[in-house]
């Protein structure tokens, strides 16, 4: 084991636990979704995002150097003790509130994984390299689906343009920068996620406009989640991932 | 028994096949990265994912021990690394020929769009696997394993996969 360094494994978990959060909420919709092609793509989302968490969670148990691998983060956790933006937990909702986040959060994991890929920290920057080519694929296929169910029929129409007024004010969190990461940012190890938002805005509106949908006016913005400050669904979903892993501890199959 | 040389390790591996696409060896497939040997005849593979929640990887690094065991090798490490990130560029042409007679359809050359959400997706359109016609369409863009997507052909009708070129 190395120095510990805890600054970097709090921001490892806030880039992580996004992906296993938003990953486990995907993977509800397994023998769900609404045609058998849908349900294997977000399956397969749901897949590639908890191998993003797995890297960076593993990486996260490295850095902090207290003998916790990944599948302690993942299992062994509370929710005070999650770092996701509070976006990643809300329920699934309908389909169109499942691919409007995949496009909102997605928009911003590309240019965040970009960004990280520039990362000072070797390991961060090779996952960064790594998931960016994954969540390119993401955004495109969400984004296609935001603007067939936008402009669509009224009632697919009327269904998204409620999944974006009602996941929007959870957008604003994500471009937050959190100002215990200050030395890292500096540092080059870690990105400053404010500077991520121009250029996903100006991705979201161009999707939003050919899907003949409306952001909403700038409204208040909800946050808490990268400081440990969660909604109640995230207990929920805790309870449910993790029941087996608690209830077998270390088991293996 | 002597220790092999790197270029013999690398050849058994050859005999090792993705266990979702066993037309292809993890070496053409490029999950073998290196191959190194020790003095005392100790192989250490590195390998690296395809996808970041591929489930073979696993069933892979486990099929590489055992074929070196085999060999004779007396202690095998495998290691993963995600740098370079895995890209289906690295599938040589005598491996896309064996995928495409398998009837999956090669990937293209993977690129990234300018845009996010491009209106027309760039890159070209595969050729149906069985009867090589053009007018083919994507059905999904996820498949049945994180590196396919589905494809059905126009022509003779056939549903096909083809490698998502990433």
């Amino acid at each position: 084991m190395g120095t510990p360094n805890p600054a970097l494994a709090t921001a490892l978990l806030r880039i992580g636990d996004d992906r296993l959060v938003l990953g486990h909420r995907t993977s509800e919709w397994c023998g769900h979704a609404p045609i058998l092609e849908e349900d294997i793509a977000l399956a397969n989302v749901a897949l590639d995002l908890i191998g993003q968490a797995n890297m960076v969670l593993q990486h996260a148990g490295t850095v902090e150097a207290a003998g916790r691998d990944q599948d302690a983060l993942a299992f062994f956790r509370d929710a005070f003790a999650f770092r996701n933006a509070l976006l990643c937990e809300l329920p699934k909702g309908d389909f169109a509130v499942t691919i409007v986040r995949h496009f909102l959060h997605g928009a911003y994991s590309v240019l965040q994984w970009e960004a990280l890929s520039r990362s000072t920290d070797p390991t961060l920057a090779g996952i960064a390299a790594k998931a960016l080519k994954e969540s390119r694929y993401h955004v495109r296929h969400a984004g296609e689906w935001v603007i067939r169910l936008g402009d669509g029929t009224d009632e697919s129409h009327r269904r998204a343009q409620d999944a974006v007024d009602a996941l929007w004010p959870y957008t604003g969190e994500l471009f937050m920068q959190p100002a215990d990461e200050a030395t890292l940012v500096a540092d080059g190890v870690t990105a400053d996620v404010s500077h991520l938002e121009p250029e996903w805005r100006r991705q979201v509106d161009g999707v939003l406009q050919r899907a003949t949908l409306n952001a909403p006016v700038a409204a208040w913005m909800q946050r808490g989640g990268r400081d440990g400050k969660h909604t109640e669904h995230l207990g929920r979903l805790l309870a449910e991932m993790q029941v087996v892993a608690r209830a077998h501890p270390g088991a293996a199959w | 028994m002597t220790a092999p040389t790197r270029a013999q390790v690398l050849d058994w591996l050859d005999d090792v096949k993705d266990p979702e696409v066993p037309v292809l060896s993890v070496v053409e497939l490029g999950v073998v990265r290196d191959a190194t040997v020790d003095a005392h005849g100790g192989v250490t593979v590195t390998i690296t994912p395809t996808y970041s929640g591929c489930p073979a990887m696993r069933v892979i690094e486990d099929a590489i021990r055992e074929a070196l065991e085999l060999h004779g090798v007396p202690q095998v490490q495998v290691r993963t690394t995600f740098t370079p990130a895995w890209t289906t560029d690295w599938i040589p042409e005598s491996a896309r020929a064996k995928l495409e007679a398998y009837g999956i359809a090669p990937p293209g050359r993977a690129h990234a769009d300018e845009e996010m959400v491009p209106l027309r997706r760039a890159g070209d359109s595969p050729r149906c696997p069985f009867c090589h016609s053009s007018r083919t369409a994507l059905r999904s863009a996820f498949g049945s394993t994180a590196c396919k997507a589905l494809w059905v052909c126009a022509e003779c009708t056939q549903p096909f996969e083809q490698f998502k070129a990433i």
